[in-house]
């Protein structure tokens, strides 16, 4: 089993729902236990599309294509059943939800994931709210304020990472979690990062971001492009180098879009 | 007061949970309002004759008003009133069983999580109610300090010169058709004195008061808080009231003296049939805060603005209110604040929750008397939409006579938006824990106020009204 990827994606191709906005033209991918994997390109080419899709956005329908997840057909579960089999998205723009604390927050997502009859421990919980806390260099008084509530744009990209520490999942989909971070918080949130993987070696990542900074931190084991809906390159970290110094104009066909 | 097992069981009802079944009791009074029935009330109370002068003059003016025709839809309300007994004496409700308490309420106190012994005492079914003895030691505590809670009714027999300098001073009969009808044919309700530089801790609890008249439909309540003095005043439960009877109309008038600090709250949970029309109003005197905390939950239509007079230079008037309509339920509440003095400070926060085809009305007024400088007043209203199919609307009075004031007002209105769900169930919420973690987030700044267990009661109220709030 444990060989068996964690993520396999073949020939995904998805449309916003409802409308006829095709964003996704074929999109093949597979991700082993454990691995790292980043997703670069262009704005607009369809990074979030993929990742809220593998989260169950309801905005999108796919239309052909098939997701494989732990040999599962993820795009047959809710979004609930994929965030309780691991599945977490780091969201490019957090939402807010004024009145409820982060705490009670993660301690509600936390309990939605017992059986009935079962209850978060709360001291428990708190304590391990803290130390993840900790790691990620955040104020414990952070906790009490309302979820992404005016926070700071680096403020929200360091809440999902929180809320990733809490949760443990198996896969994590990072979209764009390194931009609006100065460069203090950036190693921070990748030290996170690599501790939750020391302490979860099979946690596998998928990270999507513009920048090379960030995969110095974080190591890929691959790095792909996507353009128009489709990874037309995947390789290693040199891929990323080759990026920053070339960018994407290389890869720009005519023919999608 | 009569010694009989029914009435004890229905005093200690803690929750204003009472049934009253088909069949017609032998002391009713008859169908329908007219002086032979506000005749028998004062009658049977054995009141002094200005009470009954008072009663008989406020059915005259109840009778000369026209039905009100803003708000929430009265039409069918006449028709409503012909059918309705305007007194029922206590005696005389009927004794019932837990088998005749209808399945749908008894699973609601399943959900709810509340005991057996107590759902019986809810059910009106029950007898005693464990907290007679906290009541006794408490009611004691209270006694030693002078202060004085007791139902209305042995307000007015004990207490006849306190009762009649301050009983409608406040809402006079003729403020509107509802105060009027609420003064001709009131029963039940609690008098409250706290006297000067008093402080309890404790809050008087409505439920406290044992083997009083039950509380009716048309409960009236004074409280008197003297100089300098401070108290909470809690009445009602989320637990849902349950009643054959459609009509609640209560009168609530608080006098709060220089210096005095109160505080009123009320969280009710009517069934869907009621036509709850509630006329609240303080007089707060100098440098007094009088602060109304309501949370209104359930009826058909419930009409309530609870309001502050501040009458004296200092004072300080808040209304916050949660309003929760569901299908089918109109929910026209909001505030009322009138600054008669300078320096007067007031607040109104008010926040709805409209699901299914529910629908929520903010109204409120803000009224600055010329010579009331240096005034404040704020009002927040924020409506949350559930579904496409609910509906909220605002209508925000605002009357100054005073230039030398500051008045704010803001108005929002939001929806719960599909990213905002997709966050949340992306954490492993499902749908309706999702939408009952965003309600109760919304409701926050006021739950927050309440007392603990009525802030747990509501929490959990509102997870179960969002079942089956998707689809
Ligand atoms: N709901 C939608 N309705 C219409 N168009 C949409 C919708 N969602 C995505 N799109 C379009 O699909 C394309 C891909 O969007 P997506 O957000 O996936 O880009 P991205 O690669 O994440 O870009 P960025 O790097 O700027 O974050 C864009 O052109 C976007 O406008
Ligand atoms: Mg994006």
């Amino acid at each position: 089993m444990s060989d068996s990827p964690i993520l396999s994606i073949k020939d995904l191709h998805a449309k916003v729902a409802d409308e006829d906005i095709d964003i996704l033209h074929g999109v093949n991918l597979e991700i082993g236990r454990g691995e790292l994997h980043a997703i670069m390109g262009p704005n607009g080419s369809g990074k979030s599309t993929l990742a809220k899709i593998l989260a169950g956005h309801p905005g999108y329908e796919t239309t052909s294509g098939e997701v494989l997840y732990e040999g599962e057909d993820l795009l047959e579960l809710e979004v609930d059943e994929r965030a309780q089999k691991g599945v977490f998205l780091a969201f490019q723009y957090p939402v807010e939800v004024p009145g409820v604390s982060i705490a009670n927050f993660l301690r509600t997502a936390l309990q939605a994931r017992l059986g009935e009859g079962e209850e978060v421990d709360l001291f428990d919980f708190q304590d391990e709210l803290l130390a993840k806390m900790e790691i990620l260099d955040m104020d414990p008084s952070f906790a009490e304020r309302s979820v992404n509530d005016g926070f700071s744009g680096g403020e929200k990209k360091r809440n999902e990472i929180l809320q990733m520490a809490v949760l443990k999942p198996k896969l994590a989909l990072m979209d764009e979690t390194d931009s609006g971070l100065d460069i203090d918080a950036l190693q921070v949130v990748a030290k996170g990062v690599k501790r939750l993987q020391e302490e979860d070696p099979d946690m596998s990542v998928l990270i999507i971001t513009h920048y090379q900074r960030v995969l110095q931190y974080i190591e890929p084991d691959h790095v792909h492009v996507m353009i128009g809906g489709q990874l037309v390159r995947s390789g290693g970290a040199e891929v990323a180098a080759d990026l920053e110094a070339q960018g994407y104009e290389q890869f720009k066909t005519p023919a999608t879009g | 007061m009569p010694q009989n097992e029914v009435v004890e069981g229905l005093d200690l009802d803690r929750y204003k949970y009472h049934f009253i079944t088909e069949d017609e009791p032998v002391f009713r009074s008859g169908r329908g309002l007219n002086e032979k029935v506000v005749r028998e009330i004062s009658a049977q109370k054995d009141e002094p004759e200005w009470m009954l002068e008072f009663r008989l003059k406020a059915l005259k003016i109840y009778n000369a008003k026209p039905m009100p025709t803003w708000g929430g839809d009265l039409s069918n309300l006449e028709s409503v009133l012909d059918q309705i007994y305007f007194y029922v004496r206590p005696q005389d409700k009927m004794e019932r069983s837990w088998d005749d308490v209808p399945p749908n309420i008894k699973e609601t106190f399943e959900k709810l999580g509340i005991p057996e012994a107590e759902q019986k005492v809810l059910a009106g079914v029950g007898a005693q109610y464990e907290s007679e003895m906290v009541y006794h030691s408490l009611k004691e505590e209270w006694e030693k300090k002078g202060v004085i809670f007791d139902s209305i009714e042995d307000g007015l027999k004990n207490h006849p010169e306190l009762f009649r300098e301050h009983f409608g001073t406040v809402i006079p009969s003729a403020d509107n058709k509802f105060s009027a009808m609420n003064s001709a044919v009131w029963s039940g309700g609690s008098f409250v004195y706290i006297p000067p530089g008093v402080e309890l801790d404790t809050p008087l609890q409505a439920y406290f008061r044992v083997n009083q008249e039950q509380m009716g439909q048309f409960e009236r309540t004074l409280i008197i808080a003297d100089e300098g003095s401070k108290a909470h005043y809690i009445e009602g439960c989320t637990a849902p009231v349950y009643s054959t009877e459609s009509f609640h109309s209560g009168v609530i008038e608080i006098v709060v003296k220089p210096g005095a600090h109160f505080r009123y709250t009320t969280i009710q949970n009517w069934s869907n049939n009621m036509y709850n029309l509630v006329t609240q109003r303080a007089l707060v005197h100098e440098n007094a805060t009088m602060e109304w905390l309501d949370g209104n939950l359930g009826s058909k239509l419930t009409m309530k603005y609870p309001s502050c007079y501040l009458l004296g230079e200092g004072a300080h008037g808040s209304v916050l209110s949660i309003a929760y309509s569901g299908d089918g339920q109109h929910q026209d509440t909001g505030g009322k604040v009138v600054h008669a003095a300078p320096n007067t400070t007031s607040q109104i926060v008010s926040k709805s929750i409209s699901k299914g085809t529910g629908r929520s009305t903010y109204r409120g007024l803000c009224q600055v008397h010329e010579g009331s400088v240096n005034s404040k007043s704020n009002v927040e209203c924020d409506a949350l939409l559930i579904n496409d199919t609910s509906r909220t609307d605002t209508y925000p009075y605002i009357e100054i006579d005073e230039k030398k004031s500051n008045i704010g007002h803001e108005a929002t209105v939001s929806k719960v938006g599909d990213e905002q769900l997709f966050y949340l169930m992306s954490r492993g919420m499902n749908e309706e824990e999702a939408m009952a973690l965003i309600v109760r987030g919304f409701i926050e700044p006021i739950a927050k106020l309440l007392p603990l267990e009525y802030a747990v009661e509501l929490n959990r109220l509102i997870e179960l009204e969002m079942e089956g709030s998707v689809g």
